[in-house]
């Protein structure tokens, strides 16, 4: 148990740590791909670093509200980190958390982060709001799909115990799978604010969802929103990881599996940073009256997986 | 029943004394208060315990009241108790002048509907149940109308009249078949009764239209959204939080206990229904610009959220999954007590505010969380508990109930096992939408910039106002963070109900249904993990970061003549939905040319319920009542011959 607690907040004290270097691997590979010179891969660090040291600027009409945000989002971030296995599988807090609570705790910090957003009072904060609860309410029941697919198959909301199933299961194909995979990658481009549907790198009104909503923020307050967003990424690439490659996850009690997960970990977040990359290379954002469309996709391939599971699988 | 004769003499009392003290009003309320705690102590207390009856000698000779007190009647009692404890403990602060009706009046009104509400739970035969549905319906009429002399008001209350009347007489025609021809309208004799599958189905049916025309299940919804704003906020909360919950257990009371059997297709046509209604109500809730319309609509959904739960128990029930069935069973018990608070608490919040500004229309509000702080704090704890975010209460329920979807694979029927799965999409749906709504209540009411000058002297709500919303945030808190504690209250009714109690498979911290390899969820340890990610994310900030914090104007983006108007009114953060699901809905709006001096915008969103359903069906009662209307003429001869006639036709037809 005392092993299991250490290990536990080991992987989330990773998570955290590691989180700021996918984003930055990500971003070097398009650069690659985009024939740019790249930054360093320790680019986010640098951001956040310069962030932490500056003084901070509040608008005068801030509430409380405001300011608490950046450190719930935050704490909701690291708490996700939390509850998906990353290189083991033995978590003591899981069984507090299934994965329709991580579905919770996303939104907990994506309704902090709106209200924050209209707090302010202008137009772009409320704007940024508006359309972050219109893409999230299309790809939050999609994300649920997923993991009730992933569920039926392992008999368990428990990702511990998804992740125990899925990875001891005899090598054969998983129609539903499939599906749920498409749609959770969907998913996660959605709700990790990236190309096609928001972009990260824009300040353009007619474009941003993500941008508009921290517009008002900075210093430390950016530089813990900017943190979690890296965290936010890395989760969900751990996520899909755990639930549609979990090969290499260090199965409950054995800890000398632990330094291969760690190094297929690595491999698999570099792979998913460059596929990432990548297809943001080849597409273009989006209209935002095209995201119901996308995200609507999503759910509809969510559901097929589910009625194949149920057509094929059971 | 001493409750009831409690709250029925603080009626009359206040009736008596009020005009003549007014001084006497606050004590009323405090007491109606406490009565209603003591009441949900006593159910609380009772729980588990074996039923008991007694027989009330009033009403016509022969015909006496019969009251029962069992499990059943003992959770809902307990809502009715607690919840309206801290409506009450609201309305003692709430009810000055101001309203049209002398306020001795208006408490009789008040204790009235709470005394005939509890009557509804206690009646053991159909006599007494309806005579406690109709005072409960009647005293809810004349507060709704409690502003008579607006005419939308005296319009919506006729509205929620007729519903209710329409409601009432399918119920009476329900125990009619009920009673199996015995001719005795106890429910005793119900209870034994042996019916067909077919009458059975036509008095469930019969329940379904009555009940769902309380509860607000679509189409039957559209009184709602026109009382629940109508009625002074109190009073919406509830009608809203209590109210909509007799309907929940009057179905619950007809479907497990009065009949004998469940059928499978009862629960797929309510499951049907319950997630339409779910989605629905979200949906218009989403496009609202008047705060309280928008918590009425808000209501609705949630009430199909119970009736889906309600549909997925009677379809486990029918298919012998006991264990199964009283999953959904709590979760559905769990959602009902979960939504008596938040709604109660989100509509007393909107009170003070309606107070506090004199307006309910959102784009007049804005940044009332500076100068209303307490109830800004104290509703943002009902916001997050009823857009479903952990660790509050609304998750909870909604947790419970999308495990009873996850478990459906055990049914016997396979179709109903692949589309029940998919079912918990539209859940999830409404869940998610449910946060959207809750975002755009709150962002734009109490957060942003006031959208009008005057707003900047709003004042906060007074000391008891304030208690009251502090009870009722306690119950969404620890609602959500106790949901073992809950559970196992719950757990005698539930097994009343489908004969097997849900089984806690973990300690009292962590809530695991069914068992704990499945799934489990432990609200304590969740919001201890996160109150101490966040104390170290406070210290670790304070550790790195020295920078000073300055005040300035908000970005303007270069063009520094920025005005509250531009903040995205009510009808803005309801554009996106509006566009999405534009099928649902017709769409009026009345935009300003741009020369305009004076710029007026107007836009509403019509539900086409009302138009496709209602309208036709009024005009043909309309029709009917003109040919009727030709028969009167005025004429004492006319009339003479119709009677004339009427005798001859009776003479022919007795022959």
């Amino acid at each position: 148990m005392t092993t299991g607690i250490l290990l536990q907040i080991a992987q989330t004290l990773l998570a955290i740590l590691v989180a700021p270097l996918l984003l930055g691997w990500t971003n070097q590979c398009r650069a690659w791909l985009q024939g740019r010179s790249a930054p360093p891969i320790t680019q986010p660090y640098r951001v956040m670093r310069k962030l932490f040291h500056k003084d901070a600027v509040i608008a005068h009409t801030a509430s409380p509200l405001f300011r608490f945000a950046p450190y719930m989002v935050f704490a909701c971030m690291a708490l996700a980190a939390g509850i998906v296995p990353m290189i083991a599988n033995d978590l003591p807090f899981s069984p507090a958390a299934d994965a329709i609570a991580l579905v919770g705790v996303f939104a907990l910090a994506r309704v902090f982060l709106a209200l924050a957003a209209m707090d302010i009072g202008t137009s772009f904060g409320t704007l940024g709001a508006r359309r972050e609860m219109m893409v999230s309410f299309l790809a939050e029941p999609a994300l649920l799909m997923v993991f009730f697919t992933a569920s039926l198959i392992s008999q368990s909301t428990q990702l511990p115990h998804i992740v125990d199933t899925l990875a001891h299961r005899q090598f054969a194909i998983y129609p539903s799978l499939a599906f749920a995979g498409v749609a959770f990658w969907m998913v996660s481009v959605a709700e990790n604010a990236r190309i096609p549907v928001d972009n990260p790198t824009t300040h353009l009104e007619l474009t941003m969802i993500h941008e508009a909503m921290i517009l008002e923020y900075s210093a430390r307050h950016l530089a813990l929103i900017e943190w979690a967003v890296a965290i936010k990424l890395f989760t969900y690439s751990a996520l899909g990881i755990a639930l549609f490659l979990p090969w290499g996850i260090a199965p409950t009690g054995n800890y000398g599996a632990l330094p291969l997960a760690l190094l297929a970990l690595a491999v698999k977040m570099a792979g998913g940073g460059f596929v990432l990359a990548f297809m943001e290379t080849i597409s273009a954002k989006m209209r935002l009256f095209r995201v119901p469309e996308f995200l609507g996709t999503a759910f509809l391939l969510a559901v097929l997986g589910m009625l194949i599971h149920f057509l094929l699988e059971v | 029943m001493i409750a009831a004769t409690a709250w029925l003499l603080l009626g009359v009392a206040g009736l008596i004394l009020v005009p003549r003290l007014p001084a006497i009003s606050k004590p009323v309320f405090l007491l109606g208060a406490l009565v209603g705690v003591l009441v949900g102590a006593t159910a609380l207390g009772f729980l588990g315990a074996p039923a008991e009856t007694a027989v009330l000698v009033i009403g016509l000779p022969d015909l006496p009241f019969h009251l029962r007190l069992d499990n059943l009647t003992a959770i809902f009692t307990l809502i009715l108790g607690f919840a309206s404890a801290g409506i009450s403990l609201y309305a003692t602060g709430y009810f000055h002048s101001g309203h049209d009706r002398p306020s001795g009046l208006l408490c009789l009104e008040y204790h009235l509907f709470l005394g005939s509400m509890l009557m509804v739970l206690l009646a053991d035969d159909a006599y007494a149940f309806m005579v406690a549905w109709e005072l409960m319906a009647l005293s809810s009429y004349f507060l709704v109308t409690t502003d008579h002399a607006i005419p939308e008001i005296r319009r919506a209350g006729f509205l929620y009249l007729l519903m209710a009347h329409v409601g009432a007489v399918s119920l009476l025609l329900c125990f009619g078949v009920l009673q199996g021809g015995h001719g005795a309208y106890t429910f005793a004799y119900m209870r034994q009764a042996q019916m067909t599958p077919y009458w059975a189905s036509i008095a469930f049916l019969l329940a379904l239209f009555g009940f769902g025309a309380k509860a607000g299940l679509v189409p039957v919804h559209v009184w709602l959204p026109e009382a629940h704003p109508a009625a002074p906020s109190p009073v919406s909360a509830l009608m809203s939080g209590i109210m909509l919950k007799t309907a929940i257990y009057g179905l619950l009371r007809v479907t497990f206990d009065l009949l004998h059997l469940q059928i499978s297709w009862w629960g797929s046509l309510t499951l049907a229904l319950g997630l339409i209604t779910a989605l629905y109500g979200v949906i218009f809730a989403a496009v609202q610009s008047d705060m309280k319309r928008l918590l009425a609509w808000s209501s609705i959904e949630n009430i199909g959220i119970i009736l889906a739960g309600f549909g997925l128990t009677v379809i486990f029930s029918a298919d012998g999954k006991g264990m199964l069935a009283a999953l959904a069973l709590t979760a559905t018990l769990y959602h009902a007590v979960n939504h008596a608070f938040f709604k109660g608490l989100l509509f007393v919040g909107t009170g003070s505010v309606l107070h506090a500004t004199g307006t309910r229309q959102m784009g007049g509000l804005g940044g009332l969380i500076r100068t209303m702080p307490w109830t800004a704090w104290l509703t943002l704890i009902g916001a997050l508990a009823i857009a479903g975010l952990p660790p509050l209460n609304g998750f909870v329920s909604e947790w419970l109930l999308l495990q009873a979807f996850l478990l459906t694979p055990g049914l016997h029927q396979n179709y109903l096992n692949m589309v029940i799965p998919v079912a918990a999409a539209s859940v999830a749906l409404a869940a998610a939408l449910a946060a959207y709504v809750m975002v755009k209540f709150y962002g734009v009411v109490f957060l942003g910039q006031p959208r009008d000058p005057s707003l900047k002297d709003a004042h906060e709500a007074g000391w008891l106002q304030r208690l009251g919303m502090i009870w009722l945030a306690l119950g969404c808190i620890l609602l959500g963070l106790l949901p073992t504690q809950f559970i196992g209250w719950m757990a005698p009714t539930v097994k009343q109900l489908t004969g097997q109690s849900l089984v806690n498979d973990g300690s009292w911290l962590m809530l695991a249904p069914v068992n704990a390899e499945r799934a489990s969820y432990s609200p304590l340890i969740f919001l201890a993990v996160v109150l101490v990610a966040l104390a170290l994310t406070f210290l670790f900030v304070r550790k790195v970061y020295h920078g000073r914090v300055r005040r300035a104007d908000p970005w303007d983006c270069g063009f520094p003549e920025q005005t509250p108007r531009m903040q995205d009114s009510a009808e803005g953060f309801g554009q996106p939905i509006r566009q999405i699901f534009q099928a649902f809905m017709r769409v009026e709006r009345e935009t300003p040319t741009p020369f305009d001096r004076t710029p007026h915008y107007h836009g509403a969103s019509v539900d086409k319920i009302w138009t496709l359903l209602y309208l036709p069906i009024a005009r043909v009662a309309g029709w009917l009542s003109e040919q009727a209307g030709r028969l009167q003429h005025g004429r004492i001869q006319w009339y003479l011959i119709y009677s004339f006639a009427t005798l001859i036709f009776l003479l022919v037809f007795t022959q």
